[in-house]
């Protein structure tokens, strides 16, 4: 298909490069438009009245604005994993090659089955979801919600990866300038000519705003040109940074600013390298807000049919997108704003109809201009009624001053109601917008500290002040931020009026009046809310959800809560305020996320091994931020079970060596390590002799356990804790603020030795063996000179300092050699050399977990932030001597009752089964409820050694119920089998197999 | 949100872990009534919409734990000072 040609383009003007041609897609319709176009004005200029479908009713809707408050023409943009849905027309800068859909409707935009949503509408009124779905709440996940979704409909995501990425970055300023219309390009320059670092940010690839937009002139130059010259100047200085495509969308603690680059969104695909959008936090010493302002409507009937425009966005199309959005046009406009539309028409060559104008008496200038430009002029008028279909508006209901109606052809329909000054970023820190009655609009109230709003953002609409407000604050803010300003000269311009007559609603009219576009919300559900009670603004905006949509009632707020006002009776102050939170315009969860994502979310920590462990083809898990290996296949193994089995048979019958270098490691120097240790555990670590180990466990305060591990005493004034791998950075804190905040006065200095050391676990009956063969000679590591529980320096391999622990997590005779990380890889392969005669194994997690399991030692899964000390069976080593961290409030009632689920052991009645963690215990027969519900298995194991599974569970008074038979039940993998208690500790009790 | 390390400077919130209330103390176990002076210690907190004093701890930085006193309507920062310095 070629596209055809550019139907409502206007032969000359506008901003546009008429010299090259961008072809697109809308729809599956080839089109072509210009640099300088974006999607919306494109469009236009091929004759689409139609862009989409409302969310609720799926009402035929067209393009209503020219900027990013858009609530209608909200389009999915690109195709395949690119995909993005919800993106407004109006801010898409065009692209060659651009392809973009229509959302919610099936099968086609012009005839749209769910458009009978539009005949159902007396469900979907306000309150709908609370009234209509009230019953059963199951229903609503699997019935309500999908049926709700399918035929209200959302832009549909890609459902693929991102493939583009996204960048965070940093800037600091003097003064930043938000939005780069003649208010901002101002304070910019008188700014950056008192010699202030200054950012300038608009969220148009255009600097210029309404400049673009109108037909203004500025110190004899059109507003255009007065534009590139301010531009230019701007780019020339070095201090000033411009960032088109660039939105502020927030404002935070200390003139901290966020703001969103669109680096490469008006590309077909960014550039090799380049980030698709970066994400500014941008710190200035003063802030300068020239957001400008956002065009009302009128609410009347039909409001929202294709067709229907504000009148500002008008002009936009007309003069600076050089694109006719009607050819018959009719405006209602109640201020003299609107009227500017009448002249721009006259030289465009589109014909204006009539002009309603619901004031008693206009200035006569406006009734020249509306006889030159051939249109009727309904003084005192109201537009009640318009109407047309899918493919445009098709006449207007005129009431006129006299009470009569009268319908007037038209095909389209401008609105002004007046201008809400864009304040939201003024309440982003908790701040409210007062009202003016003068101009009756919402302005900021209280600003953040060295923030200060200018021009229409401040209700100033017209351009000489706004160019005033923008020289005096520009140098203020520079003034503040340091510098002297110079002598401020404001550039002319000729005078406007604004002559506002609030108008929000016309009364009688016969066909729906919309308040919110995007999400579907009528001026009768406004009604209907204050009708049943929900009259304060919080109740209405939820009961009607009025500006909860994605534009967050740019275009509505202030209408509803007018019409709120004289529904109660009371002025609008009284009724409420708007409030805005962050962001101004939705902002990407990729861009939130820059670079951290995949594997780059958090940093992956390796272990000294790691290189060796992948030589010998080692299965890795992650454990934490580490990558630890899991299990080490051997050829031909292909199923993890026979792997973790071999391995740990290996180490119970001979030897085998386990990197365990995450675990936390702390050093502990001080006259009074002992003390804050004695304070910290729940056992006693004072007296624990030099050259011994001891094992503990910590609490919180609140009497729960924090974490275990064994710390050793190296001196008399030295102690090296070990903590779990998860809680290494969590324990560190603990100990700082245990000394720093709670026992000051202890002399006591600690530092995390976690990644310093690389250790290593050799575990089984041969390990004194192969231990024997790398220590360098004269060391004496014989069951006599080191015997369990003992730690000693010592060198290996010729003169590698090391330490070598007697612990032992797998119940074998066991040593744990640490040695300095750097060499951790020389090391492991230096310990599978001499343990290789014995038959040496490396083995894993998977297998160090099993072994654990095995002995009952509670790990993690245990430690789950409910179970007390003696839940876990270490009841016994609570001192009674002295304080610990916990110890007063662990013994509360509730945490000493002998019924607390406790730890135990588990085995299936029926051998063959296998255990599940996860499994909760119910007594034989019981009925599966909570109320019956005695613990759950925490951990499970197949035992090589005993060839069945075995689990570690907290069961309601476990330690006295070993023999006793329970239930596993295992609702979501369809488990239920009968398991007996038994002793956590399933191999070698007595614990001789450790003291060899 | 930057906080000013007394040690290391301005540094960005991110590297600061935040604990709560720093007017607490932790209460003498070998008083009479230590299980209601230990459960207030743990569970009971103030809510002050205003000036408040808290424990922030520089995580990724000196290790230090520091006083912050801070309008909790604003995030406003009065002081910063290490815990226990006067
Ligand atoms: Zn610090």
């Amino acid at each position: 298909m070629t596209p055809l040609p550019q139907s409502r383009r206007l032969a000359s003007g506008g901003l546009i490069d008429r010299s090259r041609t961008l072809s697109f897609q809308f729809d599956g319709k080839p089109m072509t438009g210009h640099p300088g176009d974006t999607l919306a004005s494109a469009l236009i200029a091929n004759g689409t009245i139609l862009a989409g479908r409302s969310f609720k009713y799926h009402r035929p809707r067209g393009i209503l604005t020219a900027g990013s408050e858009e609530p209608n023409a909200l389009v999915e943009l690109r195709s395949g994993a690119r995909r993005e849905p919800n993106t407004k027309a109006t801010t898409v800068e065009l692209f060659d090659g651009l392809v973009a859909r229509s959302q919610n409707r099936w099968p086609s935009l012009g005839f749209d089955v769910m458009s009978v949503n539009s005949l159902l509408s007396p469900i979907f009124v306000a309150g709908f979801y609370y009234k209509t779905f009230m019953w059963p709440a199951a229903f609503w996940e699997k019935l309500y919600e999908p049926l709700i979704r399918r035929a209200a409909g959302l832009g549909r995501a890609s459902r693929e990866p991102d493939p583009d990425s996204y960048e965070k970055a940093f800037a600091f300023c003097d003064v930043l300038v938000i939005g780069g219309g003649p208010t901002g390009l101002m304070a910019a320059l008188s700014a950056a000519r008192a010699g202030a670092h200054v950012i300038l940010c608009d969220e148009d690839f255009s600097f210029g705003g309404r400049l673009l937009s109108e037909q203004f002139v500025i110190d004899g130059q059109s507003g255009a040109d007065w534009k590139a010259a301010a531009v230019f100047e701007l780019e020339q200085n070095p201090a000033v940074t411009l960032m088109r495509r660039t939105t502020v969308f927030g404002g935070y603690d200390q003139s901290t600013y966020g703001a969103l680059e669109r680096v490469g969104d008006h590309l077909p695909v960014p550039l090799p390298h380049m980030p698709r959008q970066r994400l500014w936090k941008i710190v200035a010493k003063r802030a300068v807000l020239a957001a400008g302002a956002v065009e009302r409507q009128i609410v009347f009937g039909g409001n929202d049919r294709p067709g229907v425009m504000m009148a500002s966005a008008l002009r936009s199309y007309v003069n600076r997108f050089a694109a006719a959005p009607a050819q018959r046009l009719g405006l209602f406009t109640n201020n003299d704003d609107g009227w500017k539309t009448v002249a721009d028409c006259i030289r465009a060559g589109i014909k204006v109809e009539a002009v309603i104008d619901p004031r008693p008496a206009i200035p006569e200038a406006f009734r020249q201009l509306a006889i030159q430009a051939g249109a009727r002029l309904f003084e005192g008028g109201l537009v009640q009624d318009a109407h047309g279909t899918a493919r445009g508006l098709q006449s207007i209901d005129v009431m006129t001053s006299t009470g009569r109606t009268e319908s007037v052809a038209v095909d389209g329909l401008a609105v002004s109601g007046g201008w809400n000054p864009a304040v939201a970023l003024t309440c982003h820190l908790g701040a409210r917008p007062v009202w003016r009655d003068d101009i009756s609009a919402f302005v900021a109230g209280d600003t953040p500290p060295g923030l200060v709003v200018a021009g229409a953002a401040t209700g100033a609409f017209d351009l000489r002040s706004c160019l005033a407000d923008g020289v005096r604050l520009g140098a203020e803010a520079a003034q503040a931020a340091g510098f002297t300003a110079v002598a401020p000269t404001v550039p002319a311009a000729s005078e406007e009026t604004l002559g506002l007559m609030p108008l929000w609603k016309v009364t009688g009219a016969r066909t729906k009046a919309f308040v919110d576009f995007q999400n579907d919300v009528t001026a009768k559900d406004i009604v209907i809310a204050e009708r049943e009670g929900f009259r304060s603004v919080e109740h209405l905006k939820r009961y009607t959800t009025l500006g909860m949509a994605t534009d967050q009632g740019k275009t509505a707020n202030v209408n509803g809560l007018a019409i709120m006002a004289a529904l109660t009776g009371r002025s609008i102050p009284e009724t409420g305020t708007t409030t805005f939170r962050p962001p101004y315009t939705p902002v990407a969860i990729g861009a939130f996320a820059g670079h951290h994502r995949g594997k780059h979310f958090r940093p992956t920590r390796l272990t000294p091994s790691h290189a060796w462990a992948a030589e010998q083809g080692a299965q890795f898990v992650e454990a934490g931020q580490w990558l630890r290996a899991q299990w080490f296949p051997k050829p031909g193994e292909t199923d993890w079970l026979t792997s973790v089995n071999r391995e740990v048979i290996a180490v119970r019958g001979a030897v085998g060596v386990c990197d365990v270098s995450t675990l936390g490691k702390i050093d502990i120097q001080g006259a009074d390590a002992g003390t804050l240790l004695d304070r910290v555990y729940i056992n006693g670590f004072s007296a624990l002799p030099v050259g011994k180990v001891r094992y503990g466990a910590m609490l919180r305060e609140d009497g729960i356990v924090m974490d275990d591990g064994t710390t050793a005493r190296l001196a008399q004034d030295r102690y090296v804790m070990s903590t779990t791998t998860a809680n290494a950075a969590k324990v560190m804190q603990h100990l700082e603020f245990c000394h720093q905040v709670l026992w000051p006065e202890l002399d006591v200095q600690m530092v995390s030795v976690t990644e310093q050391w690389a250790q290593f676990s050799i575990a089984g009956p041969r390990a004194r063996d192969t231990i024997q063969k790398l220590i360098d000679p004269m060391a004496d590591v014989s069951n006599m000179a080191l015997p369990y529980m003992g730690v000693t320096t010592i060198t290996v391999c010729g003169g590698i300092p090391g330490r070598l622990f007697r612990i032992s997590f797998s119940g074998e005779l066991a040593y744990e050699l640490a040695v300095p990380a750097r060499y951790g890889d020389g090391v492991i392969r230096a310990i599978m050399s001499a343990g290789a005669e014995y038959g040496i194994v490396a083995y894993g997690t998977e297998a160090l977990g099993v072994m654990r399991i095995e002995k009952g030692h509670p790990a993690g899964n245990e430690l789950n932030g409910t179970a007390t000390a003696r839940d876990l069976g270490l009841g016994k080593l609570m001192s009674q001597k002295k304080d610990f961290i916990g110890r007063v409030m662990a013994e509360r009632s509730g945490l000493t009752n002998p019924d607390r689920p406790s730890l135990a052991g588990f085995v299936p009645v029926n051998r063959a089964d296998r255990l599940r963690a996860g499994a909760h215990f119910l007594g034989l027969g019981a009925h599966p409820s909570a109320s019956n519900d005695q613990g759950y298995m925490t951990s499970v194991a197949f035992s090589p050694s005993l060839s069945h599974w075995v689990g570690l569970g907290l069961i309601k008074n476990g330690p006295n119920r070993h023999g006793e038979r329970v239930r596993a039940y295992d609702p979501v993998r369809r488990g239920d089998i009968e398991v007996e208690i038994c002793s956590p500790v399933f191999i070698d009790p007595e614990g001789g197999r450790l003291r060899v | 949100m930057q906080i000013e390390c007394p040690f290391c400077g301005k540094r960005d919130a991110h590297e600061f872990a935040y604990l709560g209330d720093a007017t607490v103390a932790r209460p003498d176990p070998a008083v009479p009534d230590a299980a209601r002076a230990f459960y207030e210690y743990v569970y009971l907190r103030d809510n002050p919409a205003g000036s408040h004093r808290e424990l922030w701890y520089h995580s990724a930085g000196c290790h230090s734990w520091l006083v912050v006193t801070r309008d909790t309507r604003t995030h406003a920062i009065e002081t910063i000072a290490q815990v226990g310095a006067r």
